[in-house]
């Protein structure tokens, strides 16, 4: 298909080389999200209306996403994480700069509805995102929009229901469910619409700590069973130790980047940026402080008891 | 001077036929000035229970004693208590509604009959022991951060003066160093004014290392009252209900099992640092 | 407490009156309705009432919640009663002091209990066996002709739908919010109207604030999951008119036809 697409505009651009054509050979290079010098800036008004600033929530974010991916992008509240998150659905379009999804430009309007297909939104709160009053009448939601025959929506309702668990309340009303299979039940929604790429806008900030478990574990199939990449955005770091790759950010940049070990080894530069480790990193992190031999980034707890017991 | 309850029990919808029992049965006892985490996952009771204590809701059985004095006494005046016995929901949304932050925290002490000049003095005070700067005392509170909101609610039932103060989930939502400075003020309260704090959370991790005891609730009933450490030792029975103990709990458990001979009540990260240092050095002079 | 109303009173079984379409049931209750209008005699109502006690045996919803849908109009019936009783003028039967009860009025008094009975029983076995966003489906597709006349009918049933999702919550919320405020003091019961409608604003501020908040929210999420209104889009549960529905037609008609014959003819 690339390849096909790169012979013809080889083609376009020998009839016509005043076209500048090397953005487009970009796209048809990249990942599933590419974003390229994303800024997003809005307007602050005082109670009259008028102007008071500008707030740059994003400013100037370059990512690119393979497909199949698990990536993970961490902030403290107000860093713009979520902000950038509404763009992977084109919730939100860049003042500067441009996001692509498999391809398509979020700016492009009559992309729109392609774009939020591929790329699956989850949101924080679980309440608000439900519109069905039966299970699987909300998981068939999306299906119904996008015109999907009856016999397949039941078909894609009923696997979705099953990759997160929660076939058996497929007749429950959502008012009846616990935090977390509320969220479950958004995530087979989403799925329901065959999505290559899901995005979780801190799906587990209002849940409890079972209630976040049971999110993370149903994400984490949906990656490693379902292939579909996934991009989590949250503050609770045990949830992204399973994570490809690690974004965070901080006042609309990307602060760092890199592996779950890489990023949970600069314990302090984290600490700075209003986050924190999981417990048994910063124990290893104390005790290295302390004159013992570790390695960097312990993760686990049979990392550090094993590195500790030689 | 201190809470008592004998034998409380709630039963929710009691006049429907989905009755359920969402207190059975209990007995404690909250002396001043202590700093309690109440812990328990969610429809464990912990929130009924906290509501229960300020009068909110009424035990269908059992008695509630706040110093000394029976609170379903017929005499008892109910507005007092609730005025010594504040309570901050979950949600600061649900309980900011003025045009501005200062107004807000007015509401509680004018509720009470105090005069304007008392009412703003308490007002300042509370916004004062929260750490709300200044600046922001005129600001509408709904433009304010999740960490800010929190505050201002916080002030806005520390403004009544209670005696005790009980916070239902106040870190729920906020990043983790907001989470931090939420409990080292709500730390500071206890420790400067000497009132006593009940704190509900579904998270160890996040009180252990402020809290002088935990209660730990299951299925509407108390199934561990204890100093930290102690019900932290029974972190396999916790993990059944669907609780945990702190991380650094499992690392000294597994580095006891392992052989090093370290000492298993650290419920912090400074004290297991300290223990296994301790630990390794005796291991080295062998 | 608030958060005990359960908004539409679903009652749930499986008999062959909750697997029938919606739209047999709304198109139902309206003619039986229609029909307690056209009766002359007693008889009518016998029928119909043998008619309903059908029904009930058939939808396996126990009578007591019948009953219960009764309680909420006990005043209105009350009031219906004796206003038709005392003030309607005709042949005296009784005089009570400066009170006369007629036999017009005792027949009309009569009459219009009997009427409203029937139509409370009636409708709430329609809505006892229905599940409300059944109801709504149904209604969506008996209004469709009125979309010629650019009656927004899909844009109405899907904010039906959704708010009878949000209603329980927002119940919910309301009872949170007093509670908060009461703690702070807040006293929603005592003083005269102006102070209670005062009280108010501490509670109706924060709930105003978070229905809009989790109106945007959801907006948001109906977008992501690519609503763009009523066309193009398809159904999952297709409302599909089966034999039994076929059926239930002809049940009705037949009962129209004989109850209203028979409590029109004038020698009863």
């Amino acid at each position: 298909m690339a390849y096909v697409l790169l012979n013809k505009l080889e083609t376009c651009e020998r009839s016509c080389p005043w076209v500048d054509f090397r953005m487009s050979e970009e796209i048809i290079k990249m990942g599933i999200i590419k974003a390229k010098d994303v800024v997003y800036e809005y307007v602050r008004r005082d109670e009259d209306g008028n102007i008071e600033g500008m707030t740059t929530a994003v400013d100037k974010v370059s990512l690119d996403i393979e497909q199949g991916q698990f990536i993970a992008i961490l902030g403290h509240n107000g860093s713009g994480k979520s902000t950038l998150a509404k763009h992977i659905n084109a919730i939100l379009n860049p003042t500067s700069g441009t996001v692509w999804v498999d391809g398509m430009d979020t700016n492009d309007e009559e992309k729109v509805w392609d774009i939020r297909q591929t790329a699956g939104m989850v949101f924080q709160n679980p309440d608000n995102q439900i519109i069905g009053q039966v299970v699987e009448e909300d998981v068939g939601f999306g299906p119904e929009n996008m015109g999907i025959p009856t016999k397949e929506i039941w078909e894609r309702v009923e696997e979705s229901l099953r990759a997160v668990g929660m076939y058996q309340y497929r007749k429950h009303s959502p008012n009846k469910l616990s935090g977390g299979q509320k969220q479950r039940v958004s995530i087979a929604g989403v799925l329901a619409m065959h999505p290559k790429c899901i995005v979780l806008d801190e799906p587990t900030a209002m849940l409890d700590p079972s209630g976040r478990k049971e999110v993370i574990r149903a994400v984490r199939g949906l990656n490693d069973v379902e292939g579909v990449t996934v991009i989590l955005i949250t503050h609770y770091m045990e949830e992204i130790v399973h994570a490809n790759k690690v974004f965070v950010m901080d006042r609309g940049k990307i602060a760092m980047e890199g592996t779950p070990r890489e990023i949970f080894s600069r314990v302090e530069e984290l600490q700075a940026l209003r986050l924190d480790v999981p417990q048994v990193t910063l124990l290893a992190h104390e005790l290295k402080k302390n004159g013992i031999d570790l390695p960097d980034g312990i993760l686990t707890i049979k990392e550090l008891v094993d590195a500790l017991n030689p | 001077m201190s809470i008592t309850l004998e034998h409380v029990n709630y039963i929710y919808g009691a006049d429907t036929s989905l009755s359920v029992k969402a207190l059975n049965d209990i007995c404690l006892e909250i002396p001043d000035g202590q700093f309690v985490g109440v812990i328990g996952h969610t429809g464990s009771g912990k929130s009924t229970l906290m509501q229960h204590l300020n009068g909110l809701l009424k035990a269908s059985d059992g008695h509630i004693y706040f110093n000394g004095e029976d609170i379903y006494d017929k005499n008892f005046d109910m507005k007092k208590l609730r005025s010594k016995v504040g309570l901050v929901f979950q949600y600061p949304e649900h309980q900011l509604f003025e045009m501005d932050v200062f107004s807000d925290v007015c509401f509680g002490p004018k509720n009470l009959g105090l005069e304007k000049a008392e009412v703003e003095r308490r007002a300042k005070e509370a916004l004062e022991q929260v750490g709300l700067p200044e600046e922001l005392y005129f600001q509408s509170p709904f433009e304010l951060s999740g960490g800010q909101k929190r505050r201002a609610a916080i002030a806005g039932v520390l403004a009544m003066q209670p005696e005790v103060l009980i916070l239902d989930e106040p870190t729920a939502g906020l990043d983790p160093k907001g989470r931090d400075e939420i409990l080292e003020q709500i730390k500071k309260l206890q420790t400067g004014s000497g009132m006593t704090i009940l704190l509900v959370s579904h998270s160890m991790e996040d009180v252990a290392e402020y809290v002088d005891r935990i209660i730990v609730m299951n299925k509407g009933s108390v199934l561990y009252d204890d100093e930290p450490k102690e019900v932290f030792s029974h972190y396999k029975e916790l993990e059944e209900i669907g609780l945990a103990a702190p991380q650094v709990t499992y690392i000294v458990n597994a580095l006891h099992e392992k052989g090093l001979p370290v000492s298993t009540d650290a419920t912090t990260i400074a004290e297991a640092a300290r223990d296994i240092l301790q630990a390794l050095k005796e291991r080295e002079k062998c | 407490m608030l958060r005990d109303i359960t908004l539409g009173q679903y009652y749930q079984a499986e008999s062959i009156i909750h697997k029938l379409d919606p739209r047999v049931k709304l198109g139902g209750t309206l003619l039986f309705i229609v029909s307690l209008f056209f009766f002359e005699n007693y008889l009518g109502y016998v029928i119909s009432a043998l008619f309903l006690a059908l029904v009930i045996k058939l939808s396996k919803v126990p009578f007591k919640f019948m009953v219960r849908g009764m309680r909420s109009i006990l005043m209105l019936l009350l009031i219906t009663v004796v206003f038709n009783l005392f003030l309607t003028p005709g042949t005296p039967l009784v005089s009570l002091w400066k009170l006369t009860i007629t036999v017009e009025g005792l027949n009309l008094a009569l009459t219009m209990a009997i009427r409203l009975v029937l139509l409370i029983i009636g409708s709430s076995i329609m809505t006892l066996t229905t599940t409300p966003n059944n109801l709504t489906d149904g209604m969506e597709k008996m209004m469709r002709p009125l979309r010629v006349f650019k009656v927004p009918v899909h844009e109405v049933a899907m904010m039906m739908s959704i708010a009878l999702r949000f209603i329980p919550i927002l119940l919910e919320e309301t009872d949170k919010i007093m509670k908060a405020q009461i703690a702070r003091g807040a006293d929603f019961e005592s003083g005269n109207l102006i102070n209670r409608a005062k009280a108010m604003v501490p509670l109706l501020v924060p709930l105003f604030i978070s229905a809009f908040r989790r109106a945007n929210d959801l907006a948001m999420a109906m977008e992501a999951r690519c609503y763009r209104g009523g066309d193009g889009r398809t159904k999952m549960k297709p409302l599909v008119y089966r034999k039994r529905d076929y059926l239930a037609y002809a049940v009705i008609a037949v009962y129209l036809i004989v109850s209203i014959t028979i409590g029109r003819i004038v020698w009863f």
